[in-house]
């Protein structure tokens, strides 16, 4: 007999798909019986709501915002009249009509006005916003507006700005030993560049938020945001209000990747201002093209490396200079460059090291967080090192790898934190095996050898991930859960909802720590009202610390029931127990909802916060010293390509994967963050291309000209396999992992199978250097070099 | 003349009028018919978040296309049923294909999920035998959470288990009323300031176009078939277009003519009406024609359209031009015949009267011992504008290049014929020799651009390595092609 929450006012077996208002369909389920993400029934409808589907209240007003033309300069004059006067315009703002403070900087940096004031520091800057009473009207009324500029010099890439190297925060040193030594004295040493290119988030859903104002000074915004008590502070900061004024909420994002970490900020401070100015609710929702050009992105580097290594390529002594297009302001750039650093090792022991961050300022978008947060460059130059070795050394690249993993003794990183579980070695051995690796690059060898054009190529890359905001504070989470006398279940949590099925794995942990069924349970939007002074829902965070918190307040609840059970029934606690059947109380049994109903009879709270602060990390930036991970996640990817030497064109045949969450809370969606983040990290390695002009403007500003994976980009042969049996030390809620970042990080196997390729056209005798992103024009400028290099067959 | 559009929204039948010519669908059903499951993902028809399905009688059945609503405007709903997401659940019961993007996990964000189900919906309303590989018909649909994985497993899941839907049941009912709709009568549907006209025979837009000829640019008529190019001019730079005149109720353009030396294809037909004909027509350019935009997009757009608005870029002109195709233009009363090298000016500018129209393009069929070979290359492999695209005609005889025409895209400011190359490889031995002469003569003819897609460098080494790549397959025949990762 299954419990039933009396809600559903029948008895019986629950039948949770039709709960659901799911068919039961004749195709095999794979694996265990996989429930689908808590959405799911209301995405394939069309019936979950984001912000632009909700109802708009009378009276609701557009906004589009002015863009700079100049990507810096001087504004001398700023005309507006007839943006005034067309057609539908109630309102025009400018950064003089900003009631508090004129600042979003995410990190206090004070560098980021809402609105540009006197002076413009990139193309697509916001100047001003028009309130019009359609959008269509407010758009057209921007491109009325009369703005002189004296221009300024501009820095655009990374090359114009290194000579003069401002910077938008300190630089950070990752140093253990000294490898000047080692590297004078080396017997093997090489040194070189990488280039990598950004990555626009190409979020779905673009930005946008909703402003109701209510009375006083209070007012409530809907953001796509994955941070909604930023939101909340950077409104109050521009209102000049207190933050016990402004309510935030977001049931759900369509898509954010770390874009709306910050760049939330902006639209909704907007929307609040105008708001706030005329009583009137407020919309904005930038064009797409407009969201591309005045968005940050990934940040692009530069990565300088140069090693000390024996003849049997093992690593000696390391120095990097990792270097980074940050943008007009310090936005998230300091940590994204930090943990650049912290992954510039990957799963590399480097005996002695020094690693530098530069992150320098330049006239483009404010770049900002991205999944991996940075983690991704650095781990490309870890893994161009290895290739480096590779063909310096004549062996396999994989020998390499191997030889220079985390082992014990050869365990502590460049931030002097042990690395405990080493998991590195296992991890690849396992993958080698079941990808055939070593069997498939033979054959790969022999087909290329009488293939004059078209080439294959074969790389296996690992992944270690770092698990933790660096930032110490931000490893906190809150909870609330309510238990209604029904039975039902409302967790409200401080994480949001992007896809990455945060709010499916909450269910889960407060089903299993509840023994209730996971329809009893609903997670209802993420409000600062509810949970205050959240954390960002980032760094591959949002399960191990809402989770934790849910669980905490769902454990309070059931030791106030357990309490209460024993009083009234006079048991002893370990008389009562929460099953799946119902709560065991003795020799009897009590559904969840009668136990509830008379623990609430008895005057019993059933409603409980939670709270979890990540135990055991520390972090001191100025020494570079400390334990700024809790753990790390493991992966390994194995990828197969073939190239066309004639014009780069590329596809990807076969990629195999191994991937440690550790005890998953939900196979379904971990896989789907594995699958889903490889694929968004080819895309950022391969076709995805920023292009900036000479003048600062980003012309790949749409999908017509910015090219993310399409659904034939994916391998027809996708192989991917949870790991079993890893080492995880750390106590995580229910022995799970984070997984929402670390998998981009296995498409690194895609660039490195991609240069094998390209390597075969000069006999493997030199290393392919292959920059990202890997177009078929890089591609083809590589084959070209390689064979120019007289080395070929 | 009739004021108002009709058409079936899901089973209701619906009279829209008084609203603007450059109205979109998509604005339509989420602003005034509040059915906000067909989201707006880029406004561009780049990412078929807004996939919408539109129902029309076709050779006496219902003919179901998946389309993207933001580059459709209102007006060109005119007889036809329209499906979003909404209507697929029977009920509170989900749809079949809709159940399986549930099971097999294909959603995560859920934004681009209804683009992603009415995609799949349309191909499982496609006959067995005509149904395109499921990574092919979601070519037009972008996904950045999932990897489409999932979603593909979904589609597997669909081919496997079907059965016959709401849909499907009043099915001749739903033809009946359709067919009602089809009055012959000129739509003219306006707000008082601008003005959406679908004339009912090419003698009337031939008529109107007359009519309007000789006013100022503002008031001179833009001629739309399938919109997937003038929507962005609407979408993206405002612009104010008045009067539209809409191809799409002259059945007459509709057609496709046969004839023993040639094929020609009216000015109303989409890429995916004419594509089984090319593909038959010249069997080595189909997949080209699967990469020229998403389904979504060759449901719409039309080969007509696509060398009508003269793009460097646009795929099927250097195709046809190779091809030696012609067209047919009309204007009045009067018709002319102009070979397609003729009709490319120079960048912006064709030989076309602003009153004049093309009726059709005449597309040659091969002569025996001809081949006729496309290639394009792109950053991405789907949906992307060509960097190069290369078209061949090669009349190669296994000695000697009896004749050739080599056309290309991307390479200048009009789509072109490289005639000082083909001249060098007319008439000649087909050696590694020429090869390397024709290679020195292209790098001397052509001066493409470097921009976001493309350096210039590199088209131009593309553009040589494709005639080596003509070299290798016709003359040393060592394999050329990328193995085609569709997915089984």
């Amino acid at each position: 007999m299954v419990a039933v929450p009396e809600r559903c006012g029948r008895s019986g077996p629950i039948n949770l798909r039709e709960a659901c208002g799911l068919l039961e369909m004749p195709w095999p389920q794979a694996g265990r019986p996989a429930v689908p993400h808590e959405s799911a029934a209301r995405h394939v409808a069309g019936s979950a709501l984001y912000i632009d589907d909700m109802p708009e209240p009378a009276g609701t007003l557009h906004i589009a915002l002015g863009l700079s033309s100049e990507a810096h300069a001087d504004i001398t004059g700023l005309d507006l009249e007839a943006v005034r006067q067309a057609a539908g315009v109630v309102a025009v703002f400018t950064a003089d009509d900003i009631p508090g403070v004129n600042d979003i900087s995410a990190t206090h940096s004070h560098d980021e006005p809402l609105l540009a004031q006197g002076r413009v520091s990139y193309h697509g800057q916001p100047v001003f916003a028009v309130a019009a009473t359609s959008r269509l009207a407010a758009r057209r009324a921007v491109a009325k507006a009369r703005i002189s500029y004296a221009a300024l010099p501009a820095i655009i890439d990374i090359a114009a700005a290194q000579p003069g190297g401002v910077m938008v925060c300190a630089p950070m040193v990752l140093q253990r030993g000294d490898p000047a030594p080692g590297l004078a004295a080396a017997t093997m040493r090489l040194g070189g560049e990488m280039r990598c290119g950004g990555q626009e988030h190409f979020y779905l859903e673009g930005q946008i938020a909703l402003a109701l104002p209510g009375e006083a000074d209070e007012i409530i915004i809907h953001s796509s945001t994955q941070h909604p008590s930023e939101v909340q502070a950077m409104v109050a900061a521009v209102l000049g209000v207190a933050r016990h004024a402004v309510i935030v909420e977001v049931r759900r994002m369509g898509g954010a990747f770390g874009g709306k970490e910050t760049q939330g900020n902006l639209f909704a401070s907007i929307a609040a201002l105008v708001a706030r100015a005329t009583g009137r609710p407020a919309k904005i929702r930038p064009d797409r093209d407009d969201d591309f050009i005045i968005t940050g992105k990934r940040h692009d580097f530069l990565l300088s490396y140069d090693a000390a290594f024996t003849e049997d390529g093992r690593i000696e002594a390391v120095a990097m200079q990792l270097a980074a297009r940050c943008g007009f302001s310090a936005d998230l750039s300091g940590p994204v460059t930090d943990r650049a650093l912290f992954h510039a090792d990957n799963a590399y022991f480097y005996p002695a090291v020094r690693l530098t961050s530069q992150p320098l300022r330049t006239n483009t978008p404010s770049n900002t967080a991205f999944r991996g947060f940075g983690g991704p460059q650095g781990m490309l130059a870890a893994e161009r090192l290895m290739e480096e070795i590779a063909y310096a050394t004549g062996q396999d690249p994989l020998d390499v790898r191997k030889a220079n993993l985390y082992a014990p003794g050869r365990n502590v990183t460049p931030y002097h934190q042990t690395v405990s579980d080493l998991n590195g070695l296992a991890l690849v051995e396992q993958l080698e095996a079941s990808s055939d690796y070593r069997a498939r690059r033979a054959a790969i060898r022999a087909f290329n050898a009488k293939s004059p054009v078209i080439r294959h190529g074969i790389a296996l890359t690992p992944v270690k991930f770092g698990i933790s905001f660096t930032a110490t504070a931000f490893n906190q989470a809150g909870a609330l859960v309510h238990i209604y006398t029904d039975g039902s279940v409302q967790v409200n949590h401080g994480g949001t909802e992007m896809g990455q099925g945060l709010h499916s794995k909450i269910i889960e942990v407060v089903a299993r720590t509840l023994q209730v069924p996971q329809e009893a349970i609903r997670i209802s939007a993420t409000n600062t009202g509810k949970v205050p002074n959240t954390s960002a829902t980032a760094a591959s965070s949002g399960a191990d610390l809402n989770g934790k918190a849910a669980e905490a307040a769902a454990l309070t609840l059931k030791t106030r029931l357990i309490d209460f059970a024993c009083r009234h029934y006079h048991l002893k606690p370990e008389q009562v127990r929460f099953t799946r059947e119902g709560v065991v109380l003795g020799t009897s049994v009590l559904s969840f909802a009668r136990l509830a109903q008379a623990a609430y009879g008895a005057r019993v709270q059933l409603s409980a916060t939670g709270f979890y602060a990540t135990p055991d990390i520390h972090w001191d930036r100025a020494s570079g010293k400390g334990q700024p991970f809790y753990y790390f996640a493991w992966g390994a990817a194995v990828s197969e390509v073939a190239i066309d030497t004639l014009t780069g064109e590329y596809r990807l045949l076969r990629v195999d994967i191994l991937h440690d969450v550790g005890q998953s809370l939900h196979e379904a969606v971990d896989r789907g963050q594995i699958e889903g983040g490889f694929i968004q990290g080819m895309g950022w390695l391969t076709t995805e291309e920023l292009v900036f002009d000479a003048k600062g403007r980003l012309a790949t500003h749409a999908p017509s000209t910015y090219k993310i994976p399409a659904c034939r980009d994916t391998p027809p042969d996708f192989r991917v396999a949870l790991a079993q049996g890893l080492a995880h030390g750390a106590a995580t809620i229910y022995g799970s992992k984070a997984v929402g970042e670390p998998p981009l990080m296995l498409a690194i196997s895609v660039l490195h199978a991609l240069g094998d390729a390209v390597a075969s056209v000069a006999d493997y005798r030199s290393c392919p250097r292959l920059d990202a992103p890997a177009t078929p024009e890089r591609v083809l400028a590589a084959v070209r070099r390689l064979k120019d290099s007289g080395l070929g067959p | 003349m009739r004021d108002a559009v009709r058409f079936m929204l899901g089973d209701e039948l619906v009279r829209v009028s008084g609203i603007s010519a450059s109205l979109s669908v998509l604005d339509w059903l989420r602003g005034t018919a509040r059915l906000t499951g067909t989201k707006e993902g880029c406004n561009e028809g780049d990412c078929g978040a807004c996939t919408i399905v539109l129902v029309r009688p076709r050779h006496g059945r219902l003919d179901y296309r998946a389309v993207n609503a933001c580059t459709l405007l209102v007006g060109m709903l005119d007889g036809a049923q329209v499906l979003t997401v909404e209507h697929l659940a029977d009920g509170a019961r989900l749809h079949m294909v809709q159940q399986a993007m549930v099971d097999a996990h294909g959603s995560q964000c859920g934004f681009c999920t209804p683009g992603f189900v009415m995609s799949l919906y349309a191909r499982a309303k496609q006959p067995k035998s005509e149904r395109v590989d499921a990574a092919e018909a979601l070519a037009g649909n972008l996904c950045r959470c999932t990897g489409y994985a999932p979603i593909i497993r979904a589609a597997a899941m669909i081919d496997a288990h079907e059965a016959p839907d709401q849909w499907d049941r009043r099915s001749k009912e739903t033809l009946a009323r359709l067919e009602a709709l089809h009055d012959g009568t000129t739509l003219c549907l306006g707000d008082g300031d601008t003005c959406f006209m679908a004339p009912a025979s090419e003698d009337e837009l031939a008529h109107l176009l007359v009519q309007h000829a000789g006013g100022k640019d503002a008031g001179r008529p833009t001629l739309v078939a399938g919109n997937t190019d003038v929507g962005l001019w609407i979408n993206k730079k405002l612009m104010r277009l008045d009067p539209i005149f809409w191809l799409g109720g002259i059945d007459s353009l509709k057609q496709i003519a046969e004839s023993n030396d040639h094929i020609e294809i009216g000015a109303g037909v989409t890429y995916s009406e004419a594509q089984a004909k090319l593909v038959g027509l010249f069997p080595e350019t189909g997949a080209l024609i699967t990469r020229i935009g998403g389904v979504q997009v060759r449901n719409s757009g039309t080969v007509v359209g696509n060398i009508a608005n003269g793009s460097p870029i646009g795929d099927m002109s250097p195709l046809l031009l190779a091809a030696g195709a012609s067209l047919g233009l009309r204007r009045g009363e009067h018709r002319r015949k102009l070979a397609l090298d003729e009709f490319f000016l120079s960048y912006g500018v064709q030989d076309r009267a602003p009153d004049e129209f093309i009726t059709h393009v005449s597309v040659p069929r091969l002569k025996p011992g001809a081949v006729l070979k496309a290639w394009k290359i792109s950053k991405r492999a789907d949906q992307d504008i060509s960097c190069v695209m290369m078209a061949v005609w090669l009349d190669y005889d296994g000695a000697r290049i009896n004749d050739i025409r080599l056309a290309f895209g991307g390479m200048a400011g009009v789509v072109c014929r490289a005639r000082a190359c083909e001249a060098r490889l007319r008439g000649g031995p087909w050696t590694r020799q020429t090869l390397a002469a024709a290679q020195a003569q292209l790098r001397e003819e052509l001066q493409p651009i470097s921009d976001m897609r493309a350096s210039a460098g590199y088209r131009l080494d593309v553009a040589c390595n494709l005639l080596e790549r003509l070299y290798i397959e016709t003359v040393e025949r060592a394999p050329t092609r990328l193995p085609d990762a569709s997915l089984a």
